[in-house]
């Protein structure tokens, strides 16, 4: 019998201003009724084209060459998914064919009640009533373990969490049964601990409902207990495939290899804990309004970091981990006074609270911060030169255009890349290579105290390695202090001396990085550690 | 590092003007622009026809290239010239006496011909001084000879007989000044207040957008009226007018703009670089708010041409006998039955015009996009 789907030599190509681009060279695959296959590879290998390609999503300027047969009723003879015309293929979509999206913030219509999102499926394919869709969606929701569905029903995407964005997601994609789901990245933009959840949730679903799944990600560790059999893509093209296990255990070709290897190494610990101290702070506490009223009185507050002290020394890491919302983003903004919070911040010898914008400006130089996103933190329209070097522009305006020039390249090469491209724009770099400029605008200006948020979460895990070592090795010549904020402990344990989770604005555990790692003593830090080694 | 110096760091305006370069379209638009500026300027003093002077024989002349007068326009101008001299006229082919381009003539009456009555055929406008060539013995026959006043009008001439090619050009002057320089005004005025107010946020935002409304509510026929109440009726004030209404648009788009840019993440690293306001709005909220901005500006130059044209219809914009492109157009369009011809040359100008400057606005847009390639 035929497989459920069956990829022959998919081909995509892009037509861009420089001519023909190939996403996906020649990729074949199959997947059973009621099998998940798994498509492992960086961004870039071709992962995302090839399922946009069977659901016909591709991006106007996109072609896919080959075939994909596809058996819609058990039993019918196979169609062509890529030859299929538009209306008869729309007709698939959402009923035998579904789709899930990385992005569950912006997939959902923020305008729709999630209720009605998954009725008006519902009702387009099966022909419901509209109370027997909503009855129906109610029952989904419920599916999908959305806690008090009768009443989620009605909320806005806005007012549900991530993860239950991502809940309401599946639920949409189940809604009509389809025989094949394929889901791209579904955990990644979510907290490692809701993660899990939703990993098992889409495999049990996939388990009672017989449903083929063709499960993309990066991670190699997340496919160990959820996919019979993987393909490993890279550039385009499958560099390995078989049997899960086969594959994780033995595997054949170098790139599986760098992919299984690509956990971060380990800091050496020796000297740390010496140095002077760098940043001291005692009772941070911030607390946001929530809603302005008119002429700027505020309502009500949102209290986001309650009293948090931080210490740390030269050349030392103090990691801090937590989900999102857990505050640590904002603690280190207001370590730095980019918000505004209470309590004492003492820089090296002097005492921040009490300096002005302008005061603080000279100061700014000595600590810096990076950013998650390497792609929102860069301004498309500055050449990397110009972004390296902005803070020359604020802190040294004396010096001439050819000078600055020249410490650009310097730096770009102290991050391991190559100066000539320093009059190209960001979009031009890969998110790594992106992210090692960021480090570099932080860098040129010699700072002591660095904070690094969420610096790897938006990057490959080989990527990450790399970072890290770059992290690791610009602090041991510099003797840097780095606040390392991550909710990724596997990363964090990796580059920290010292480790603190925070949970709702608060500290709940602390300690030298291998104890809290090896013995968590807080029921949250250890499903945190859970999460993070025990995918 | 020895190719590394060799190769000097560029800014967006330096890549944006290479970019620019290369495009074929806005090239050409900008060459266009260049072409039109350039004869605005000079060209009313190389028609040969002062855009103000009325040729009373010439009214609704159409566009064409031959010379006038023609040959029928002779004999009924001489007609009326001999009913004025009260003398029989009448049109000689040739004679032995006349020179090239000269009109021969022979006249008859039952008295002898006073030869000052042919300071008639220079007052015509057609011809030149008359000169006798030939007298009968009682002098009641007379044979003269007048040079021809040869005119050409290539666009034609208005109905008050005037040279279109120089009114399309001399308002010309008018248009492209106040299309440009009002939108200059309003872009400057706009993009700062806009970025100012959206990049501070708060209480700030609040009152510099207040008064955006305020103005706004204004009408604008009432402001101006309000202007020439108390400055008096000139050109200038009504760039002042423009300007100060159409800068409000701007303002809000940029503000628009700014609130979802000074969100980004590039922004907030500026500020933990300890940039200043004025580096974080010049550097990075201003060249990523430009798209909607050059666009915004590519549709403003045609409004405020027209706007002006409303404005001169009114009595409170240029008068005649100065004119501008939407003056004329409106005139062209009064006369559109009769005279079509009347339209074509100030609204080839006019299409010409707005055509070169959204290309070009286009291609900046798009000079000024690095993802752009």
């Amino acid at each position: 019998m035929a497989p459920l789907l069956s990829v022959r030599d998919l081909a995509v190509t892009f037509e861009t201003g420089d001519g023909a681009v190939a996403a996906v060279r020649g990729l074949s695959l199959d997947v059973e009724r009621g099998e998940t296959v798994a498509i492992v590879g960086e961004s870039g290998s071709g992962k995302s084209q090839t399922a946009l390609a069977v659901m016909g999503l591709l991006a106007a300027n996109g072609s896919a060459q080959g075939s994909a047969q596809f058996i819609v009723e058990s039993g019918a003879a196979p169609v062509d998914l890529l030859a299929l015309p538009a209306r008869d293929l729309n007709r698939l979509r959402g009923r035998r064919l579904s789709m899930i999206f990385q992005e569950p913030m912006t997939s959902l219509d923020p305008l729709t009640r999630v209720g009605q999102q998954i009725g008006a499926s519902l009702r387009h394919h099966q022909g419901m009533t509209r109370d027997a869709a909503r009855d129906r969606a109610v029952s989904l929701l419920d599916r999908v373990r959305i806690r008090r569905p009768a009443e989620r029903v009605d909320a806005y995407p806005h007012e549900l969490s991530g993860g239950e964005r991502q809940r309401v997601m599946i639920a949409l994609a189940i809604a009509n049964g389809p025989a094949l789901l394929i889901a791209d990245e579904p955990t990644t933009a979510l907290d490692v601990t809701t993660q899990a959840g939703i990993l098992d949730l889409i495999a049990e679903l996939q388990r009672d409902l017989g449903m083929g799944l063709l499960f993309i990600t990066h991670d190699l560790t997340l496919v160990r207990r959820r996919a019979g059999r993987v393909v490993v893509m890279r550039g385009g093209k499958a560099v390995e495939r078989g049997a899960t296990a086969d594959v994780l255990e033995m595997p054949k070709h170098d790139y599986t290899r760098t992919l299984l290897a690509a956990e971060p190494r380990r800091k050496d610990r020796s000297r740390a804990g010496v140095g002077p101290v760098v940043v001291e702070a005692r009772g941070i506490d911030v607390r946001f309004p929530v809603r302005r009223g008119w002429l700027g009185r505020s309502a009500r507050k949102v209290h986001a970091v309650c009293g948090v002290d931080i210490d740390i020394r030269r050349g030392e890491t103090l990691g801090v981990v937590g989900e999102s919302g857990s505050g640590k983003s904002t603690l280190g903004r207001a370590l730095l006074r980019l918000v505004p919070g209470s309590g004492l911040v003492r820089f090296e010898d002097r005492e921040l609270a009490a300096l002005t914008r302008a005061e603080l400006r000279p100061l700014r130089r000595s600590m810096q911060l990076v950013f998650q996103d390497p792609f929102g933190s860069l301004s498309p329209r500055m050449t990397v030169g110009r972004i390296v070097t902005e803070g020359l522009l604020v802190h040294e305006p004396q010096l001439s255009e050819v000078e600055r020039d020249r410490r650009a390249a310097a730096a770009l090469e102290s991050v391991a890349l190559d100066a000539a491209l320093r009059n190209r724009y960001p979009h031009e770099f890969s998110g790594g290579q992106r992210q090692r400029i960021a480090i570099a605008r932080a860098m040129i200006l010699r700072p002591r105290l660095v904070v690094l948020d969420e610096p790897t979460s938006a990057l490959d895990r080989t990527v990450q390695a790399t970072i890290v070592d770059l992290l690791v090795r610009l602090q041991r010549e510099h003797g840097l202090a780095y606040l390392f904020i991550s909710h990724d402990l596997a990363v964090v344990r990796a580059i920290s001396d010292r480790i603190m989770v925070m949970r709702g604005g608060e500290v709940v555990e602390e300690g030298a990085a291998d104890d809290v790692v090896a013995r968590p003593r807080e029921a949250y830090t250890q499903a945190l550690v859970k999460a993070a080694f025990e995918p | 590092m020895a190719d590394v110096a060799a190769t000097p760091g560029r800014s967006l305006w330096q890549d944006a003007a290479r970019r620019l370069a290369r495009n074929r379209l806005a090239m050409g638009s900008l060459t266009l622009l260049a072409v039109v500026a350039i004869a605005v300027i000079i060209g009313p003093f190389l028609t040969g026809h002062a855009h103000d002077r009325v040729y009373a024989e010439y009214v609704r002349v159409p566009a064409g290239i031959a010379a006038h007068p023609d040959h029928a326009r002779i004999e009924g101008a001489l007609e009326r010239i001999a009913i004025r001299m009260r003398v029989k006229a009448e049109l000689v082919r040739a004679h032995s006496g006349a020179r090239a381009g000269e009109v021969v003539a022979i006249l008859e009456a039952p008295r002898p011909i006073d030869d000052r009555n042919l300071a008639y055929f220079e007052r015509s406008g057609l011809f030149g001084a008359a000169r006798v060539l030939e007298r009968g013995e009682d002098g009641a026959r007379v044979v003269v000879a007048a040079p021809i006043a040869y005119e050409r009008f290539l666009l034609g001439t208005d109905t008050n007989g005037r040279d279109l090619l120089s009114r399309t050009l001399i308002a010309g002057r008018v248009s492209l000044a106040i299309g440009l320089l009002a939108s200059l005004v309003a872009l400057v005025i706009g993009v700062a207040w806009g970025a100012t107010a959206g990049y501070l946020g708060g209480r700030v935002d609040l009152v510099m957008m207040r008064i955006v409304d305020i103005l706004y509510a204004l009408p604008f026929m009432f402001f101006v009226i309000l202007l020439v109440v108390f400055f008096g009726r000139s050109v200038a004030l009504m760039f002042i007018a423009v300007g100060a209404i159409e800068w409000l648009d701007m303002a809000r788009i940029v503000r628009g703009q700014t609130l979802t840019i000074r969100a980004q993440e590039y922004v907030q690293a500026a500020e933990a670089l300890g940039a200043t306001t004025r580096g974080i709005l010049w550097r990075h909220i201003i060249p990523n708010a430009i798209g909607p901005v050059i666009v915004t500006v590519t549709m403003l130059v045609p409004r405020v041409i027209l706007l002006e044209s409303f404005l001169s219809f009114l009595g409170l914009g240029v008068q005649e006998p100065m004119t501008s492109w939407g003056v004329l157009i409106a005139e062209g369009a009064r006369n559109i039955q009769g005279a079509a011809y009347m339209l074509a040359g100030p609204a080839t100008a006019l299409v010409a015009t707005l055509f070169a400057l959204n290309a070009l606005g286009d291609g900046l847009r798009d000079a000024l996009d690095p993802k752009e390639r």
